[in-house]
C-alpha cells in the first residue's frame, strides 16, 4: 500500500465506526451535539496519532508477552496529556465529555490499531494510519452529532437552524435516540454497500476485537 | 445513611443504567447478549470485577494520589496519574483474580474465567472507578455504586438477551439485518428505561 492509500483507508474503506464497529461507546455517548463529537474526535485522533508513532518505534523492543500492558501504558500517557490540555484550554468540552475523556484509554480503536497496524509497520506509515483512522472517527462522530443535534435541539454547532416555532424531536438527544441513529446510519451504509457490491461482514464478536489474540473466550462473544 | 445507600444502588440500576443510559460497556452488551447463559456469566464477572476494582482504586486515589489532611487540604496532588494508575491496577487485578481462581476455585473459573480477560479493557469497569471519584463518594457509597452499576449491567444484559431471541425470528429489511436491527432493538430497550426517571427521588428523597 502506498502512503496515500494508508491515509485514506480509515476514512471510508475501513471506517472504524461504521465498517469495523470499533469505539461504539463514545460514538453513542458524546454525539448529542456536533461540537462534542468534534471535540471527542480530535482528542482521540491526537491520542491515536501519538500512540501509533510511539508503539511503532518501540515495536522491536516490547516483548510479545507483555505487549498489551505496554500498549495500554503508552496510550494512557497520551490520554493524560490530552486530559490536561482539554481541562486547561477547553473546560466546556471537559465538562460535556466527562468520563469519556479518560475512557479514550480503553477505546478499542486505539488499542486495535496498535495491535493490528502500529506493531507491524514503520513509524511514518503508522502515523498516517493513525491520522486517517482518527479522521474517519471524527467525521463519523460529527455526522452523527449533526443529525442528533439538528433533529433533537434544532441547532447545529450551537446555531439555530430550525425555527423555534417547529417542535423539537427531543427523542434524538436521549440515549435511546443514540442507539436508533447509529442503527439507521449503519443500515444506510449497508444499503449503499449492497448497491455498490462492497459488502463487509460486521460482527461485534471475536473478529475485529483487539483482545482477540490474548482473550480466553474463544468465540464466547457471539 | 441506609436510605442514601439504597438510593445510590437503585439509581445505578434503573435511572443511570450503565449500558442503556450512560453507554458504558456497549461491546459486551452487543457481543455477549445472544445467549442467556453467557449473558448471565459475563454479568456476574462484571459485578465481581467492578466491586473489586472500586475497593482497590478508591483507597489508591484517596490515600496515595490525592490524600487530604485533617483540615481538608491536599497533602500532595498526583491526581493527573489517575488514568494510568487505574487502568494498570485494573489490568493487574483481573490477571491476579484469574490466576487465583484457576488454582483454588476451578468450578468458578470454568464458569466466569472465559469472561475475565475481556473485562480488562471494558470501559464500564474503568468508568465506574473514575465516576466514583468524580462524584466524591466515600468508600461504602463507592462500593454500593459499583454493585448497583454491576447489577444494572446484568439487568440490561438479561433483558436484551430475551429481546434478541425474538429478533432472530424477525425479518427486517435487508439492509437492517444483523447489527443495525440489534441497535434499533437496543434503542427500544433504552426507551423503556426512560420511564424510571424521577422514581428514586420520590421513593428515597433526593440524594
Amino acid at each position: 500500500m502506498n502512503k496515500v492509500q494508508i491515509f485514506t483507508n480509515g476514512l471510508v474503506k475501513e471506517n472504524p465506526v461504521l465498517r469495523l464497529v470499533l469505539g461504539t461507546c463514545p460514538t453513542l455517548a458524546v454525539t448529542t451535539m456536533a461540537f462534542n463529537g468534534l471535540g471527542m474526535g480530535i482528542a482521540a485522533t491526537f491520542v491515536l496519532f501519538c500512540s501509533n508513532i510511539a508503539i511503532s518505534l518501540l515495536r522491536n523492543v516490547i516483548p510479545d508477552k507483555v505487549r498489551l500492558p505496554a500498549y495500554i501504558t503508552v496510550i494512557a500517557t497520551f490520554v493524560s496529556i490530552v486530559q490536561m490540555l482539554v481541562k486547561a484550554y477547553v473546560p466546556a468540552l471537559d465538562k460535556s465529555l466527562g468520563v469519556f475523556l479518560p475512557l479514550i484509554v480503553v477505546n478499542c480503536i486505539i488499542l486495535g490499531r496498535a495491535e493490528m497496524f502500529a506493531s507491524k509497520n514503520k513509524p511514518l506509515d503508522s502515523a498516517l494510519d493513525g491520522l486517517g483512522m482518527g479522521l474517519g472517527f471524527t467525521l463519523t462522530l460529527v455526522l452523527m452529532g449533526s443529525i442528533r443535534e439538528i433533529l433533537g435541539s434544532g441547532t447545529w454547532f450551537g446555531m439555530t437552524v430550525i425555527p423555534a416555532s417547529i417542535d423539537r424531536f427531543t427523542f434524538m438527544t436521549t440515549p435511546a435516540g443514540g442507539f436508533f441513529t447509529f442503527g439507521c446510519l449503519m443500515a444506510l451504509v449497508i444499503f449503499i454497500e449492497n448497491k455498490t457490491g462492497n459488502k463487509k461482514e460486521r460482527s461485534i464478536g471475536c473478529e475485529g476485537c483487539p483482545s482477540k489474540s490474548v482473550c480466553g473466550a474463544k468465540g464466547g462473544c457471539e | 445513611m441506609a436510605a442514601r445507600l439504597a438510593a445510590i444502588f437503585f439509581t445505578m440500576i434503573l435511572v443511570d443504567n450503565y449500558v442503556l443510559v450512560k453507554f458504558l460497556g456497549i461491546c459486551p452488551f452487543l457481543g455477549v447478549s445472544k445467549k442467556l447463559n453467557s449473558a448471565f456469566g459475563m454479568s456476574c464477572a462484571v459485578i465481581f470485577v467492578m466491586t473489586l476494582a472500586t475497593a482497590v482504586t478508591w483507597p489508591i486515589q484517596n490515600f496515595l494520589l490525592t490524600p487530604v489532611d485533617a483540615e481538608g487540604n491536599l497533602k500532595w496532588d498526583l491526581g493527573y496519574l489517575q488514568t494510568i494508575v487505574f487502568i494498570l491496577v485494573i489490568a493487574v487485578l483481573v490477571q491476579l483474580v484469574e490466576i487465583i481462581m484457576k488454582k483454588y476455585m476451578p468450578p468458578l473459573h470454568k464458569a466466569l474465567g472465559v469472561y475475565l480477560p475481556l473485562i480488562t479493557t471494558n470501559c464500564a469497569v474503568l468508568g465506574v472507578t473514575v465516576l466514583n471519584i468524580d462524584n466524591g463518594y466515600n468508600f461504602v457509597e463507592s462500593i454500593f455504586c459499583a454493585l448497583g452499576a454491576g447489577f444494572g449491567f446484568m439487568l440490561a444484559m438479561v433483558i436484551f438477551s430475551g429481546v434478541r431471541k425474538r429478533l432472530e425470528e424477525a425479518q427486517p429489511p435487508k439492509c437492517f439485518e444483523g447489527l443495525p436491527i440489534t441497535l434499533v432493538a437496543a434503542s427500544a430497550t433504552a426507551l423503556s428505561f426512560g420511564g424510571f426517571g424521577g422514581l428514586i427521588e420520590n421513593i428515597f428523597g433526593a440524594i
